[in-house]
């Protein structure tokens, strides 16, 4: 059972990528390396791992998923639309006037997004809050805080104030993923800015750390339900993911960072063939994962 | 309407002097006895921002966040988001100055019910220097759209601003001194955000202030009137204008001097022009820091040098009715 469930997660996150490379295309702008790339963990996410009602978006008991690298938000309109939070033909407004899928979220427009973001290094404080909230409110288990960060926010100096604060009041219900993608616009996160050793520095700033293969379906949900039992702690957990997953002529390049396909490099695939080989690409990875199922 | 100022409030010597952020700091602990999902966040000042009262009062919920001011912001906007009424105080430069990107981001946007209670604005600051001379601050919240921009005009009017900003339900900024200033209002004293209080009818001039510059433009109106009549303004809050009040009056005297510790560039003086400016021109003087960056001094010394006491404001009031241009 668990088997076929978790074939049916794999078989989700590759239709939510076949979505975002057509979300993509319709609006002619947009990041594409790191939605692909996290995919995966936002399908494990929205249909498996978070306690939500997409009938019921305010619902009280939701967890609360607070997106901090707001720039990778269409892969969580695609995963918010395909779990029933408004209809798919709403991704074809995404960055178009007068439309709710604003390029970075809007919390106005979908209060379902828990927060406005994206800029960056700003989540993880947030996410103190309603963890203090919370826990102020008498519900210091139940709803739980899950903070999406990307790797090259940890630039920010904000986020570290913020892991302090969380180890200092010991926010246990408090887990922050970390898309490390290695990359940010302006190349390989290790040139820009050294981010390691990033699980000694949580573990120094008094976090509880794990990591998890960002594209492994049942790694992925266990290791988001182990970190929701560590009591004593926040918990870091970093998700290794490779950008562009899923699409072999943008994985691991930063320079697929912030464009569509049709607009990125072009020294592998032609700009004018670089939708319909994504698209191949990931339709040829569906059947492949259906046939695996049917074994 | 009645003002009920305190009795002899013209007479310094007989007048109570305390500080705004004295006034601000009772309030907030006042509004914790009765608001049970009102939080104060702490920067490691809160003993001379005044939070401590609350803090030693009702530990629970009070948040001390240390010298980070960007994660300050960041914490109060997800305690709003969850339903709770953040009190968040500093000093000005580092409450708005530093984060303000995040203010922007996380308070203003999603219109976030989060009260950011400074202290330490204005020249008022004193021998700290101009790096804690916060000169800037109304025009750095007065430009953010939604945001509320209170500026008590003493420690009793601070109390209330801080009580009155607990029903606002979006972003509130509220602006208090350092320094011991008159305290000229009483618990009698409406106060309605929003609504300017004409002190003082005049016919030949509008003198507008807020904080302590109100109590100057009140003792000069005094000092004056035989020579001229003034009609005096307590612009207690900036965002949103008084555009009525400020209009009615403006078209009675046909000319408006506006006075305040704080930067001429984008000020409420500014805020004051921009409107008028459209709707009803009249000339106009704006008094206040005139762009520069001040210096360390005794804060009676500041106000002598940069012009910011009863004598420097009369004097630049007397300026602009001599200029007949």
């Amino acid at each position: 059972m668990r088997r076929v469930s978790i074939a049916k997660l794999e078989q989700k996150a590759n239709e939510i990528r076949q979505d975002l490379i057509e979300t993509l295309v319709e609006a002619g702008s947009g990041h594409s390396a790191g939605p692909l790339g996290m995919a995966d963990i936002f399908t494990a996410l929205y249909f498996c791992v978070l306690k939500h009602d997409p009938k019921r978006p305010r619902w009280p008991e939701r967890d609360r998923l607070i997106l901090s690298n707001g720039h990778i938000v269409p892969v969580r309109y695609v995963a918010m639309a395909h779990a029933g939070y408004f209809p798919k033909k709403e991704l074809k407004t995404f960055r178009k006037i007068h439309s709710n899928l604003e390029g970075h979220p809007s919390f106005k427009k979908i209060p379902a997004l828990e927060t406005s973001s994206g800029p960056l290094g700003e989540g993880l404080s947030q996410a103190c809050g309603f963890a203090l909230a919370l826990r102020m409110q008498g519900r210091p288990f139940s709803p739980y805080v899950w903070c999406l960060t990307s790797d090259g926010e940890h630039d920010e100096g904000m986020t570290w104030e913020a892991a302090m604060l969380a180890a200092k009041y010991r926010l246990s219900n408090l887990t922050v993923v970390v898309d490390r993608n290695n990359i940010q616009i302006d190349g390989y996160t290790e040139d820009i800015m050294p981010l390691e050793p990033l699980r000694e520095k949580y573990e120094a700033f008094g976090w509880r750390v794990l990591e998890m293969n960002g594209h492994d379906m049942e790694e992925i949900i266990s290791t988001l339900e182990e970190s929701k039992a560590i009591q004593e702690a926040p918990v870091c957990i970093i998700a290794n993911t490779i950008p562009g997953k899923g699409v072999k002529f943008m994985e691991h390049r930063y320079e697929w960072h912030g464009v569509p396909p049709g607009k990125g490099p072009e020294d592998v695939v032609p700009r004018a063939e670089q939708v319909q080989e994504a698209l191949r690409e990931l339709r040829a990875l569906g059947e492949k994962i259906e046939a695996v199922d049917h074994d | 309407m009645q003002y009920y100022l305190a009795k002899n409030y013209l007479d310094e010597k007989k007048v109570e002097w305390n500080s705004m952020r004295d006034g601000a700091g009772r309030g907030i602990a006042e509004l914790g006895e009765c608001k049970k999902n009102m939080v104060v966040l702490g920067a490691d000042t809160i003993e001379s921002s005044r939070a401590k009262e609350f803090a030693d009062k009702f530990p629970e919920r009070f948040v001390q966040v240390g010298v980070a001011e960007q994660n300050l912001i960041g914490v109060a906007a997800g305690l709003a988001y969850e339903g709770m009424v953040p009190y968040v105080v500093t000093f000005a430069a580092f409450l708005v100055g530093r984060p303000w990107e995040p203010i922007r981001s996380t308070v203003a946007y999603p219109e976030n019910h989060v009260v950011l209670v400074s202290s330490h604005a204005g020249l008022a600051t004193g021998p700290d220097g101009p790096t804690h001379q916060m000169t800037e601050d109304i025009t750095l919240m007065r430009c953010l759209p939604g945001f509320t921009v209170l500026c008590p005009a003493d420690a009793e009017q601070a109390r209330r601003a801080v009580k009155a900003a607990y029903d606002i339900k979006g972003p509130v900024y509220i602006r208090n001194a350092r320094e011991a200033t008159p305290v000229f209002t009483t618990e009698q004293t409406p106060f309605e955000v929003g609504k300017a209080q004409v002190l003082r009818q005049g016919k030949d001039m509008t003198v507008i202030g807020h904080g302590y510059m109100v109590y100057w433009l009140l003792q000069i109106a005094e000092d004056l009137k035989n020579k001229i009549s003034l009609e005096v303004v307590n612009l207690h809050t900036v965002k949103p204008l008084d555009e009525k009040t400020i209009l009615v009056s403006a078209k009675k005297t046909g000319r408006v001097f506006t006075a305040e510790d704080h930067n001429v560039v984008g000020g409420m003086g500014s805020a004051v022009a921009e409107f008028l400016s459209q709707n009803h021109p009249v000339p106009m003087k704006l008094h206040g820091v005139y762009d520069v960056f001040a210096e360390s001094g005794s804060v009676k010394d500041l106000w002598k040098k940069y012009k910011l006491d009863k004598e420097g404001t009369k004097k630049a009031l007397l300026e602009f009715l001599a200029d007949k241009t």
